[in-house]
């Protein structure tokens, strides 16, 4: 599933997560996100949840109160995107049980780190749940082991 | 206070700042202690303050003076430290900044760490941003990580690969013989990376394609045991096993038996049995059935797979998921050409699709019921479109009645029911309709002279019942103006007869004259209809002869003229009233090359420049002629003398005849063309010939000059044809004339001139 951007916004347009696997200068990628949020928020309740903008595929879903958006090559398979979005809220709800964007909000670093867990350059690296969550586990023990002050 | 806490203390102080202004302010003095730490030795706040700092970076803030801070976070021995530096490298640093190479050697460092975790960080980041350079750099050290590690961290490394194939496709040889291996691991993680990194290794290299084309028989196990396996609980997903290695692994397979016999025999009974075993009740099941769909289609199926497939989007369309409906469209459409007769057989679905509530379904059924449009459908199909342009929404309005016409133009049963169905279009959707809709109207109704009748009470009626559609009640006006004495004769076969005076002809045309919903275009046409008519009617001449003068004084340019020469047709050119304002010939279909200098395919549309010129010579524009005719008798304006009957000498058809200075002329404007593929000059819009007399008495009173219309209205380049126009000289007192003759004309979208002057006349000729 190559894609070339992720962005998770509220219904306000405000962002809460940006995850980019192409290249792409500051500003454009400021363009990117101020036209997603357009149109994405633009949609009525029940269209269908595939856009597109200019070469590129947009698939988006809502969650509660958070858009999920990518931005995928045109030759690309958008309902396992769709299945993409929706494992990626998985094993967001699996860490912070039932999450909401309030999570997401004051932990983002963590969205972040789960979603490299599962994302790789903008491909499917881990397709297995369990094995993610016991990825991310790991890691944070790690973290948490490193954080303790060392004796100077 | 933790440091962490102070993270979420900000975020917290800064969504409380209640305007944008009090919002930087608390970002700005954030942002200056951040720095302040920086600068500041080790205080183990580090990647708290990094990671501040890309909470502002999110937030839209510049953070680059972070950049450094994430390169030697990176560095740091401690994974936290180095988890927010890595972070913080992929949100600030990709491969443009110069800061991101210094973050080689660590990557370098940490791809051998004694911890996987580590190196995965490691991993990730260079596949998220790394450039070519540390691409190249740090090849060898994936390539050996792809051989011998565990699966954790080969799945990494083989999505680290195909990063590094993008972006320096050459090192793709480095990593093939290690990808061929991976196939045999069990691991999912695994095996999915490397599906993907074959895939990228075939697509970008026809060897390595040949290669693995060899693995065909081994995927298609892989594949056997996903579909058939019972119920995996790590990897399921609504029933299915892991649909994303599922749909992978097709998408390799239609990349190997692209093209290919062996390869697409091998895969074929794969494709049937996932086909018919995959359940679609849920996203993941359709997900697997779509790329299965997509991969029958691309190689080389058996007819039967084929069939199967169209089915399965056929099934598709009926499904209560609007998402499912509108990718079962777009993949019909791919293959509505190729497998038109499968498609048809769902032409019943797809129609009914164009009643469905969300816009982009609609769009794609209106796309497919314009494909599917055929000489047996084209009835009851078009039913539907019409029934379907009544209620669609105004951005598809446009693209809809440009369809409609595209299809009737090609598939009308009838010349009735081609006219019936342009004209139920403009009544529904006049406004959005073609610029050329007009004149290819008023073409096709010329050629159906039989329904002359028919069709002028039927616009008689639309006008009378609407004006405000302009497309509609120019034609109307027109229609009304050229065979108003069929209208006022009031006998029709195919339309029950309706007694229509001539009082109401010329109210309705009045009306569309004053009222301000008509466009001067419009007017215009209602002015010269109003005109036509003069030799059409019997008893209210009068009237007309009224409007036309109280024109005369209107604001707009265009129509005071038009007035005025109107006008003059009354007073001063009565006797050739009549004629002037006769009954056009039917008008022919353009020819190749027009005036928009677009390419000649001969299409049948562009019909414009057709039209003009014979506005410019027949009565539609009768102004135009009489114009000719003032210029020429010393373009003075005086008012000339009335003429006597003419008994013409006509100058012979110019062609042929020795003396033929005229054709001499119009063949002197042969002019070669440059290579540019213009077959030819058209004598489009602009087309004028001016005619004016040289002699010591000016104007020579009683040397009359009759144009008529040319016989074409493209020239062919090199001299390969010509267009004769006739000009009728009366010298009955047979002066010795000298003319000046000037020829106006269009050539590759350019307007051009050309002038002679004709000393002398054959002297046979008076």
């Amino acid at each position: 599933m190559t894609m070339h951007f992720l962005l998770l916004f509220s219904r306000q347009g405000k962002l809460r997560l940006q995850k980019w696997f192409t290249p792409i200068p500051e500003r454009e990628k400021k363009k990117i996100v101020r036209d997603m949020t357009t149109m994405v928020l633009g949609r009525k309740p029940r269209s269908c949840n595939f856009l597109h903008w200019k070469d590129l595929k947009i698939v988006y879903k809502k969650y509660a109160s958070l858009y999920f958006c990518c931005g995928l090559d045109a030759e690309e398979n958008e309902l396992l995107a769709l299945e993409v979005l929706h494992r990626y809220v998985e094993l967001l709800d699996k860490y912070f049980g039932n999450v909401c964007e309030l999570d997401i909000i004051f932990n983002f670093e963590k969205a972040y780190f789960i979603l490299d867990e599962f994302l790789l350059g903008g491909e499917v690296q881990e397709t297995s749940k369990q094995v993610v969550s016991r990825s991310i586990e790991a890691s944070d023990m790690l973290q948490e082991v490193s954080e303790r002050p060392r004796s100077r | 206070m933790s440091p962490s806490v102070r993270l979420q203390e900000m975020i917290r102080v800064i969504r409380g700042a209640r305007t944008q202004g009090e919002e930087r302010g608390v970002i700005q003095r954030e942002c200056a202690a951040i720095r302040a730490q920086f600068r500041q030795a080790d205080n183990g706040t580090r990647s708290h303050n990094l990671a501040k700092l890309l909470y502002v970076h999110m937030l839209g803030y510049p953070a680059h003076f972070g950049q450094m801070e994430c390169v030697r976070l990176i560095a740091s021995p401690r994974y936290n430290e180095k988890r927010v530096g890595y972070l913080g490298a992929m949100m600030l640093l990709d491969e443009k900044q110069d800061a991101s190479l210094l973050i080689t050697n660590s990557i370098k460092n940490d791809l051998s760490h004694s911890s996987q975790y580590v190196q995965s960080l490691a991993l990730c980041t260079l596949g998220c941003m790394g450039s070519a350079e540390m691409c190249r750099d740090l090849a060898p050290e994936i390539d050996r990580l792809l051989r011998a590690s565990n699966s954790y961290i080969k799945k990494k490394a083989a999505l680290c690969a195909v990063h590094i194939v993008r972006k320096v496709p050459e090192l793709g040889e480095l990593f093939t013989p290690a990808s061929r291996s991976l196939l045999s691991e069990k691991n999912h993680g695994v095996l999915h990376g490397a599906v993907v990194l074959i895939t990228e290794l075939c697509e970008r290299n026809p060897e390595t394609l040949e290669q693995f084309r060899k693995a065909v028989p081994e995927l298609v196990q892989i594949m056997k045991g996903l579909v058939m396996s019972g119920y995996s609980p790590e990897h399921n997903v609504a029933g299915i096993s892991d649909p994303f290695l599922q749909v992978r692994i097709l998408r390799l397979l239609r990349i190997l038996g692209r093209n290919n016999e062996t390869a697409s025999d091998a895969v074929n009974d794969l494709l049937a049995q996932v086909a018919t075993n995959t359940d679609s009740s849920k996203t993941a099941g359709s997900a697997v059935l779509y790329e299965t769909v997509l991969t029958v289609m691309d190689i080389k199926s058996e007819s039967g797979l084929r069939v199967l497939a169209v089915n399965i989007l056929g099934r598709f369309l009926l499904n209560n998921d609007r998402n499912i409906r509108y990718i079962s469209m777009t993949s019909l459409q791919k293959i509505v050409q190729t497998d038109h007769n499968a498609v048809q057989r769902h032409r019943g679905t797809i129609v009914d699709c164009l009643k469905d509530q969300d816009a982009s379904v609609k769009r794609r059924a209106l796309e497919l019921s314009l494909a599917l449009v055929s000489a047996v459908n084209i009835r009851s199909l078009m039913k539907e479109l019409l029934l379907f342009l009544s209620s669609c929404p105004p951005e598809l309005r446009a693209h809809t009645t440009s369809g409609i016409f595209n299809a009737a133009e090609r598939y009308a049963p009838s010349q009735r029911w081609h006219i019936d169905t342009i004209l139920h279009v403009l009544t529904t959707a006049g406004g959005d309709v073609r610029d050329e809709t007009v004149p290819n109207l008023i073409q096709l109704i010329t050629t159906a002279t039989e329904l002359h009748c028919y069709t002028v009470h039927k616009l008689y009626r639309a006008l009378i019942a609407d004006i405000s559609v302009q497309s509609l009640v120019q034609v109307a006006c027109w229609c009304i103006g050229e065979y108003g004495d069929l209208l006022l004769r009031g006998e029709c076969e195919e339309t029950e007869p309706v007694q229509v005076a001539e009082d109401d002809v010329l109210d309705a045309l009045e009306t569309v004259l004053q009222s301000h919903m008509s466009s001067p275009a419009t007017r215009g046409f209602a002015l010269t209809a109003t005109m036509k008519l003069s030799t059409r009617i019997t008893h209210n001449v009068d009237r007309i002869r009224s409007i036309v003068s109280i024109y005369g004084s209107c604001i707009d340019v265009e129509l005071q003229q038009r007035a005025v020469e109107y006008n003059a047709l009354f007073k001063k050119y009565d006797h050739m009233r009549a004629a002037v304002l006769e009954r056009m010939p039917v008008i022919d279909k353009s020819s190749p090359g027009h005036t928009n200098g677009e390419s000649a395919g001969g299409s049948i549309k562009e019909m414009e420049p057709t039209k003009r010129t014979q506005e410019v010579v027949l009565p539609q524009e009768p102004a135009n002629q009489v114009c000719d005719l003032l210029d020429l008798l010393g373009g003075s304006g005086e008012p000339p003398q009335p003429s006597p009957a003419l008994s013409t000498t006509a100058l012979g058809p110019v062609s042929s005849t020795a003396g033929g200075d005229l054709l001499d002329l119009l063949g002197g404007l042969d002019a070669p063309l440059d290579h540019v593929t213009r077959p030819g000059k058209t004598l489009g819009p602009n087309y004028r010939l001016f005619m004016t007399f040289v002699s010591h008495s000016y104007p020579p009173q009683s040397v009359q000059l009759q144009m008529k219309a040319p016989s074409g209205d493209v020239i062919p380049a090199h001299g390969l044809g010509q267009v004769t126009q006739t000009v009728l000289l009366n010298n009955p007192n047979k002066v010795s004339l000298k003319m000046r003759v000037r020829v106006c004309y269009t050539s590759q979208d350019f307007v051009c001139q050309d002038t002679v002057q004709i000393d002398s006349f054959p002297s046979p000729a008076w």
